[in-house]
C-alpha cells in the first residue's frame, strides 16, 4: 500500500496492535501450526492431498520443516525413526481417506513398539461426514485398536486443547501413537487462539512412581535369590533409562539379557550382558533364562518371540515384573512381584534400596555359557556371509551410530550380530514386524540427528516395498547409507517352508526384483556390490568415507539360514 | 463365572465403540452393557457383565482403564451387588386369557403398560432371576416380542463407585 508511508507514527503504532490482536485470530489451520510450534516441533513428516491443503498452507509460513515422504506409510515410521533418535513426540501429516488409510501400518507399527507419535489427518467437510464423500474414511474408527487415543475435531476452538493432549498423551506414560482428525472446515474456521500451559484429562493418569511397598519386595527377592536375570526391553529405552539399568546391574552384579526391542540397551560387549533372548536370541541369554530362580523383566511385554512358553517359565523361576503399563503386567505371563512405575524412576530407587549382592557364581556360570555362544562366521564361496558382514559393519560405524534393521532374517542377523556401544542405537520394529520399515525409520533418525552415522539394513523384499524413499533422501540432502542384502527371495518365509512345509517353496522367490545398482544410479545415488568377504571391509570404509547416500549390496546365499 | 463391572466414562460420541472395540478385540464375551448418564451430565455411567475367569476380569479392568475416556472402572464383587434389569414383554391374549396374564403379572409384581384386542403389554423391573421366572410363566401364552435394558447395578449401601 504506497499510501502506509505517509501515515502518521502513532497510527502506525496502532496498526501494529492490531496486528498482533489479530494474529490471535487465526484460522484452524494456523492454530495446528502454533501448536506444533508450542510443542517444539521441529519436521513434520508428511505427504499432502486436498482435505489437509489449509494445515500445508499455514505450514508453509512456518519455521517448521516439512519431509516429503513418497507414500504414506513412510511418513509414520518417518516419525518414528524421528521420536527414538529424538526423544521427542514424531509428528507426520496426512491426507483423508486413502492418505490416511495407508498411514494406518505406521500407527500400528508405533503402537506396538510404544513410540510417541502425533499424527494429524485431514477430513472431509465435517457437514458430510458419513455420507461416503470422495476421500472419505472413517480413520478414527479405522485405526482405533492401533492408537493410544484419537480424536476428531468437530470445533475448531478445541484445537489448542486437544493438541496439547494429545502431544501429553503421546510422549507420558507408555508412549503411544496419538491420531487427530481435523475436516477441511474446521481447518478454515476462524478462532481465538490460546495455547493452554497444562493438561486435565480425569481418565488418563500415568502413575509413574514404583510403589515402595512393592519395590522393597524386589530387593528382598533379589537378595534371596541365587541365580537371577534382569531382562531389558524397550521400555528402559523409552524412560530413558540406560544409565540406570547398567548401574544398577553392576552394583548387584546381575547378568541381563535383552529383547529385541531392548537391543542397545546396554552395549553389546558389557561384561554382563548375555544378548537378546527368545526364538531367534542367543543360546546363553536363554540358557540363562531358563536356568534362573528370578527374572527381573523392566519394560518388556512377554511377547511371544521372546518367551515363547510363559507358562512352563513362570512355573520355574520367580517373576518379577516391572512395567509402566499395568495392563502388560500379568497379561502373558503370571507374576509373583508386580511393579508399575517408570523405569528410570524405579531402577533409581532400587539402586539405593538394595545392598550390595553377591552372585559371583551364577556370574560365572552364564559368562561360561556366554564364551560357549558361537555363529557361523565362515566365509561363504561367490557370496556374503550376513553375520560376518553386520560385524564388520559395526566395528567400522562410531560409537554413537544408529543402526536400523528391517524385518525378516537382516533383522535376526543384525540383532545378533550388531556390537551397539554406548551411545549407539539399534532401532527395529520388534512387535509388529513391519517390512519397509528401516529407509523411511532411518530417513526420521537422520533429521533428529543430522550429525550421526545412520545406516539401513534390509533385504530385497522389505527394500522393494520402500525403495520409493531413496527420493526423499535425495531430495532432503540426507547421508543415509543402505546395507541391501540381496538373497533373491524372502529369505525368512522360505527358511520356514523349507523347515515345516517340507520345502515346497511358494511366492518367496524374488526374480523380477531390478538391478538395484542401477536403481541408485538412477537417483543419484552412489552404490557399489560385493559377493567375497574380502570385499566388505574396504567397501564398508568406501561407503562410510562418502559423504552423501550411499547403496552396498551384498550378495547372501538365497539358503543362508536365520541363524 | 459372571462379572458387573461399573465403568464411569466420558459422556461424548465414539466412547460407546471404544469400549465395545476393545471388548471384541480381545475376546472377551459381554453378557449385557448398558449405558446411561450420571449424576454428572458429562459422564456415562456403563454396566457391563462378563462371563471368565479372574484372568479375563483382571485383563477387562486393566484395558478398560488404558482408555482414555474412561474415568473408572470397579468390579463390584457379588456381596454387595444390588442389580436391576428392564423388561418388556408383548403377548398375544385371547380376551377369556387377560385375566389369568393379569394375575400373573400382580404375582410377579410386573406392570400391564398397554393393552389392544389382542395383545398385552407387560413392564417388570427386577433381578434377572425373577425376569426369567416371568418369561418362563408367560411362555405358555404367545410372546411376540422381549426388549430388554441389560443389567445396571450400584453396590449396597453407603459404597459408591468412586469410595470403597
Amino acid at each position: 500500500m504506497g499510501l502506509a508511508r505517509f501515515a502518521p507514527v502513532e497510527s502506525g503504532e496502532k496498526r501494529q496492535q492490531e496486528r498482533e490482536e489479530l494474529q490471535m485470530r487465526m484460522t484452524g489451520a494456523a492454530a495446528m501450526i502454533k501448536c506444533l510450534e508450542n510443542e517444539g516441533v521441529s519436521v513434520v513428516f508428511g505427504y499432502p492431498g486436498a482435505t489437509i491443503c489449509p494445515f500445508y498452507d499455514s505450514l508453509s509460513h512456518s519455521s517448521v520443516r516439512h519431509v516429503l515422504v513418497r507414500q504414506e506409510q513412510n511418513a509414520g515410521h518417518g516419525a518414528s525413526g524421528y521420536a527414538r533418535i529424538s526423544g521427542k513426540v514424531g509428528v507426520c501429516a496426512v491426507t483423508s481417506g486413502p492418505g490416511a488409510t495407508n498411514l494406518i501400518t505406521a500407527l500400528a507399527t508405533a503402537y506396538m513398539d510404544s513410540i510417541p507419535m502425533v499424527a494429524i489427518t485431514g477430513q472431509v467437510q465435517s457437514d458430510l461426514l458419513g455420507r461416503d464423500v470422495f476421500q472419505e474414511a472413517d480413520i478414527t474408527g479405522a485405526a482405533e485398536p492401533f492408537v493410544k487415543h484419537s480424536y476428531l475435531i468437530k470445533d475448531a476452538t478445541q484445537i489448542p486443547r486437544i493438541f496439547k493432549e494429545a502431544f501429553y498423551i503421546a510422549s507420558t506414560g507408555r508412549p503411544g501413537p496419538v491420531l487427530i482428525d481435523v475436516p477441511i472446515d474446521i481447518q478454515n474456521t476462524e478462532i481465538e487462539f490460546s495455547y493452554p500451559s497444562g493438561v486435565s484429562i480425569r481418565g488418563y493418569k500415568p502413575n509413574t512412581k514404583g510403589h515402595i511397598v512393592q519395590m522393597k519386595r524386589v530387593v528382598d527377592a533379589i537378595i534371596h535369590s541365587e541365580r537371577p536375570v534382569i531382562c531389558a526391553g524397550g521400555g528402559v529405552i523409552a524412560a530413558g533409562a540406560k544409565r540406570e539399568l547398567r548401574e544398577y546391574a553392576e552394583k548387584c552384579g546381575i547378568p541381563v539379557v535383552s529383547t529385541m526391542m531392548g537391543i542397545g540397551v546396554m552395549a553389546s560387549g558389557h561384561p554382563l550382558y548375555l544378548g537378546m533372548l527368545g526364538t531367534h536370541g542367543t543360546w546363553a541369554a536363554n540358557r540363562a533364562i531358563d536356568a534362573s530362580d528370578l527374572l527381573i523383566i523392566i519394560g518388556a511385554r512377554v511377547g511371544d518371540r521372546a518367551v515363547a512358553t510363559p507358562g512352563v517359565l513362570e512355573k520355574r523361576t520367580r517373576v518379577i515384573h516391572i512395567d509402566i503399563d499395568p495392563a502388560e503386567i500379568g497379561k502373558n505371563m503370571g507374576t509373583a512381584i508386580p511393579l508399575v512405575g517408570d523405569a528410570k524412576h524405579i531402577l533409581h530407587h532400587l539402586y539405593d534400596m538394595t545392598p550390595g549382592t553377591d552372585f559371583s557364581q551364577w556370574l560365572v556360570q552364564v559368562r561360561q555359557w556366554r564364551e560357549e555362544v558361537s555363529f557361523d562366521l565362515e566365509d561363504r564361496e561367490g557370496y556374503i556371509n550376513p553375520r560376518q558382514l553386520i560385524r564388520q559393519l559395526s566395528a567400522a560405524l562410531p560409537d554413537d551410530a544408529v543402526v536400523v534393521s528391517d524385518v525378516g532374517q537382516n533383522q535376526i542377523w543384525t540383532a545378533n550380530n550388531i556390537n551397539v556401544r554406548p551411545g549407539g542405537r539399534f532401532l527395529t520394529t520388534g512387535g509388529m514386524g513391519t517390512m519397509g520399515y528401516s529407509l523411511p525409520a532411518a530417513v526420521g533418525a537422520q533429521f533428529a540427528d543430522p550429525g550421526r552415522a545412520v545406516v539401513a539394513v534390509c533385504g530385497d523384499g522389505a527394500f522393494q516395498m520402500q525403495m520409493m524413499e531413496l527420493a526423499t533422501i535425495c531430495q532432503e540432502n540426507l547421508s543415509v547409507k543402505v546395507i541391501l542384502m540381496k538373497n533373491g527371495s524372502l529369505g525368512m518365509i522360505r527358511e520356514l517352508q523349507k523347515n515345516l512345509y517340507h520345502g515346497n517353496y511358494m511366492a518367496v522367490g524374488l526374480e523380477g526384483g531390478p538391478d538395484y545398482i542401477k536403481i541408485a544410479g538412477a537417483y543419484g545415488i552412489k552404490a557399489a556390490s560385493i559377493r567375497e568377504q574380502s570385499q566388505a571391509e574396504e567397501a564398508i570404509q568406501e561407503m562410510l568415507r562418502h559423504p552423501g547416500p550411499y547403496l552396498l549390496q551384498c550378495l547372501v546365499r538365497p539358503d543362508e539360514p536365520s541363524h | 463365572m459372571k462379572h458387573t463391572i461399573s465403568v464411569l466414562v466420558e459422556n461424548h460420541s465414539g466412547v460407546l465403540s471404544r469400549v465395545s472395540g476393545l471388548f471384541s478385540r480381545r475376546g472377551f464375551n459381554i453378557d449385557s452393557l448398558a449405558v446411561g448418564i450420571t449424576e454428572d451430565p458429562t459422564i456415562s455411567r456403563m454396566t457391563i457383565v462378563v462371563e471368565g475367569n479372574d484372568y479375563t476380569v483382571e485383563q477387562v479392568e486393566k484395558q478398560l482403564n488404558k482408555l482414555i475416556d474412561v474415568i473408572k472402572v470397579r468390579t463390584i464383587p457379588e456381596e454387595e451387588l444390588v442389580t436391576r434389569e428392564l423388561v418388556l414383554f408383548k403377548i398375544q391374549t385371547e380376551i377369556s386369557q387377560r385375566s389369568e396374564v393379569m394375575d400373573l403379572c400382580k404375582i410377579m409384581g410386573a406392570k400391564i403398560i398397554d393393552i389392544s384386542r389382542s395383545t398385552l403389554t407387560v413392564e417388570m423391573t427386577d433381578t434377572a432371576e425373577q425376569i426369567a421366572l416371568l418369561e418362563d410363566l408367560l411362555t405358555p401364552y404367545r410372546i411376540l416380542e422381549v426388549a430388554r435394558t441389560g443389567l445396571i447395578a450400584v453396590q449396597k449401601g453407603a459404597l459408591t463407585i468412586n469410595k470403597k
